[in-house]
């Protein structure tokens, strides 16, 4: 005879508001096998933790259901409470009636009904669990960064310093990503290379780390502790190991057309190329795309000006294959493209740029050398137009629901720095909302406000229209004067939101992470686990997960580092023991199974066993390699005969919380 | 019996993926979004683990509709759990085609993580949808019926 315990809780007025629980407490009490149901305020505090280890002793009990909130929020928590009194942790069930039920519902007498349904479902269900043993399984001490920004960087930095080999894979031929573009920093304006570069030269000396770069993850596969990744290293024509990096070949090569991604296409790079000067690793790419040797064979100049003899044209993409205990998720973000927003003729106009454009604009290895000119005429701009929130905070499908978060932020360091550099120019910022929360930031604002004299104007710019005489017509309102305004303009800068970068969609699938409607990574707990994802052993870093700032990115690098070298350490860790099993009696080895496993867990053999008339047959069984189920329960659907169940999941378990719904 | 329609109160079933659908009801529940007390959900793994099965017996035990809900495709935490779940569905429709129960009363739903007023809204128009079509009669075991 089962004896189980139920426990409500109130979780202060959060189920209480709207639930008797009382009522609850009271009518679980009457359920067959429960002897003893009690109600408190906390359950998930310390005494109320207590009151569960002690009833499990003093009642002897055999089970316990527990009325609160989430099991995704405290399952665990009260398994560890049940097992510290003896009692096997698989034992215990939640019955969610705080998001599920008190926090949805208005009405206290269906709310209270509602509960107790749940509540006796979970009762239902308790009864049939059956206690379970966690298998341990090892840990591959290597972990695997994907994207190698400053995101990237940190997190590999981290893991290194801690001791374990980490492997950087970055799409690109060099690592460093968007900072590397930016010019200077916020709010402390110092220069954004000087401080990357040499973390960047830190990430490729340390022994401890090797970089992939322009290479892709193709495919992963296994579990936390275990994954089995499989690289794709593209084809740069170039000897890695030989090449030096002397850039013998860029000089010769006659290729010189090729618009130069690093500074945003405003200038023109060779088809051969190293992506900037300080670069890591600084290897050559040659760019098939432009390449004439490549495309039809004809020119051969690098091959032939290479000292090393590293130029190989026959190279092709090769594949590695690794194993990492751990993955952590750094793949960034990237401006969105512009092309659906006509009004501010940002693909007719040269004059009209976004302001990583101006980052690479302004900078000293930029196509000007540092001194801000007009992409048209290369003549010195007097008047300066920002306009914030260009596809942020938009209601319509043209652009995304969020705030870009660094704008704001963005957009007062580059009106300050012009105004300290050409005070004959004037900016005027357009803004529906300044942002500046942030160690430093509205303090950072107020100066280019009230030092820089930039001109702020709450509003919305309507229309950007180039003029025949060269300069722009902004037409915009100014909502605090309610006056519509004219700025003829020499440039106009637009603060483009930012989205995650493309690769991370069929990552997240690769990965079977979940990702929210804009396709940023969902982080496990939007407050308590923020870098960790749902899926066990993958971790997320900077703004692959969010739109994030330089300082906010590096601290969720470290973060994602801490929690990844948190499990490198374990030399293994313990198996969901929520797996499925085969009846072997019951099996009659029809493979139907073997159709559905996604992990490869099942496996056929033959056994002996002896019939009732003594005689002994060899019949064909499948049986589950519990370490590396994963305990999805497809196979447990396809059993014609009912022999493949799941624990913790089980048929007679999911059945009697049906039958406990419905009557 | 007659049961008068106005106060027709379904009793509706949702089988919900540990991994999306489950944390986006947690999520309609974090961000209060009211949907009707007449939904009752069940915590499974995958949608995957939906035995068509378990929607019959519930039916048999008098639910009035029941609503499978999982990982958008292309999402599954076990990378192909969702496809099972919808192919075994489609089947299933076939079925409960032949015997005569409305296709209505049940549906498959993608619900991620992340869409808590999916979640309340798709419970919603459900819980309206099975209001619409009545009490289920046809496959429910008398002998289970609530006295």
């Amino acid at each position: 005879m089962q004896r189980i315990g139920v426990f409500v809780c109130h979780c202060g007025t959060n189920i209480a508001a709207t639930v008797d629980v009382k009522a609850v407490a009271e009518a679980l009490g009457h359920e067959p096998g429960v002897v003893i149901s009690q109600d408190y305020q906390y359950m998930c505090s310390e005494s109320g933790q207590n009151l569960v280890k002690d009833a499990i002793k003093e009642h002897n009990l055999s089970g316990i259901v527990i009325c609160s909130c989430s099991p995704r929020m405290h399952e665990n928590t009260f398994r560890k409470a049940a097992a510290a009194a003896g009692l096997n942790p698989y034992l215990v069930e939640i019955a969610n009636i705080r998001e599920q039920c008190s926090w949805i519902h208005r009405d206290i007498a269906t709310a209270t009904e509602k509960a107790i349904i749940l509540g006796k479902a979970a009762v239902a269900k308790v009864h049939l669990n059956t206690p379970l043993t966690s298998m341990e399984s090892p840990v591959v001490k290597r972990a695997l960064v994907i994207g190698g920004g400053i995101a990237g960087i940190q997190t590999a930095l981290d893991i290194a310093e801690a001791g374990f080999d980490v492997d950087i894979v970055e799409k690109e031929a060099t690592i460093g990503g968007k900072m590397a573009q930016i010019d200077k920093t916020f709010p402390t304006l110092d220069c954004a290379a000087c401080i990357l570069t040499p973390k960047m030269v830190e990430a490729s000396q340390n022994e401890k780390i090797h970089i992939y770069a322009f290479s892709e993850v193709e495919a992963v596969k296994g579990f936390v502790g275990n994954f089995t990744v499989k690289i794709k290293r593209k084809a740069r024509y170039v000897d890695e190991v030989k090449c030096t990096g002397c850039g013998a070949c860029i000089e010769k090569c006659p290729m010189k057309k090729v618009p130069n991604e690093f500074n945003m296409g405003l200038d023109n790079r060779h088809a051969v190329y190293i992506p900037f000067a300080q670069a890591v690793p600084k290897i050559a790419t040659i760019d098939p795309n432009y390449c004439m040797m490549l495309k039809n064979g004809k020119c051969g100049l690098c091959s032939k000006v290479c000292a090393a003899g590293a130029i190989d044209y026959k190279q092709q993409d090769s594949f590695i294959e690794e194993k990492y205990g751990a993955i952590v998720v750094a793949t960034g973000f990237n401006p969105i493209k512009l092309d659906k927003y006509d009004e501010f003729s940002y693909n007719t106009c040269p004059d009209v740029v976004t302001s990583l454009e101006l980052e690479r604009l302004m900078n000293a290895a930029g196509p000007n050398g540092g001194t801000l000119l007009r992409p048209s005429d290369k003549s010195h701009p007097h008047t300066i137009v920002f306009v914030q929130c260009v596809g942020s905070r938009c209601s319509d499908e043209k652009g995304k629901p969020y705030c870009s978060k660094i704008c704001c932020m963005y957009t007062a360091k580059h009106a300050m720095l012009i105004r300290d550099k050409y005070p004959d120019t004037e900016v005027y910022v357009f803004y529906i909302d300044v942002r500046t929360p942030g160690k430093n930031f509205d303090e950072f604002y107020r100066r280019a406000v009230e030092q820089y004299n930039v001109h702020y104007i709450k509003g919305m710019v309507g229309k950007v229209t180039p003029k025949s005489d060269g300069k722009i017509d902004v037409q915009a309102s100014d909502l605090l004067s309610n006056e519509q305004l004219h700025i003829d303009a020499d440039m106009v800068v637009l603060a483009a939101a930012i989205e995650p970068d493309k690769t991370a969609r069929p990552l997240a699938t690769m990965l079977t992470t979940q990702m929210d409607t804009n396709d940023f990574f969902t982080e496990a707990h939007p407050k308590l686990r923020p870098v960790e994802s749902a899926t066990a052993g993958i971790f997320l870093s900077g703004a692959c997960q969010g739109p994030k700032d330089i300082p906010e990115t590096v601290a969720q690098g470290s973060a994602a580092a801490a929690k990844a070298i948190g499990l490198l350490c374990k030399n293994s860790i313990t198996c969901n023991p929520c797996v499925a099993h085969s009846d072997e009696l019951m099996c009659n080895g029809c493979s139907s199974c073997e159709k559905v496993r996604p992990y490869g867990a099942i496996t056929y053999s033959d056994k002996e066993f002896r019939m009732p008339d003594r005689t002994i047959a060899v019949r064909r069984v499948a049986s589950v390699n519990p370490a590396v189920c994963q305990g999805c329960g497809a196979c447990t659907v396809a059993c014609p005969s009912g022999a493949m169940d799941l624990s913790g999941f089980s048929n007679s378990q999911i059945m009697a919380e049906v039958d406990a719904i419905c009557k | 019996m007659q049961v008068n329609d106005n106060n027709f109160e379904p009793v509706i079933v949702a089988f919900c993926c540990n991994w999306c659908s489950y944390a986006g009801a947690d999520l309609s529940g974090t961000n209060r979004l009211n949907y009707p007390t007449n939904v009752k959900i069940i915590r499974v793994p995958c949608s995957c683990r939906v035995n068509p099965m378990f929607i019959l017996r519930a039916f048999q035990r008098g639910a009035d509709g029941v609503i499978i809900c999982g990982c958008h495709p292309g999402d599954c935490h076990y990378t192909s759990g969702n496809y099972y779940a919808r192919r075994r569905i489609t089947l299933l429709y076939s079925m409960l085609d032949f015997l005569g129960i409305e296709r209505d009363r049940t549906r498959l739903e993608w619900v991620s993580a992340a869409e808590g007023a999916k979640f309340a809204a798709t419970m919603e128009s459900f819980t309206e949808q099975v209001k619409a079509l009545g009490p289920n009669r046809r496959l429910e075991d008398l002998r289970c019926r609530k006295q």
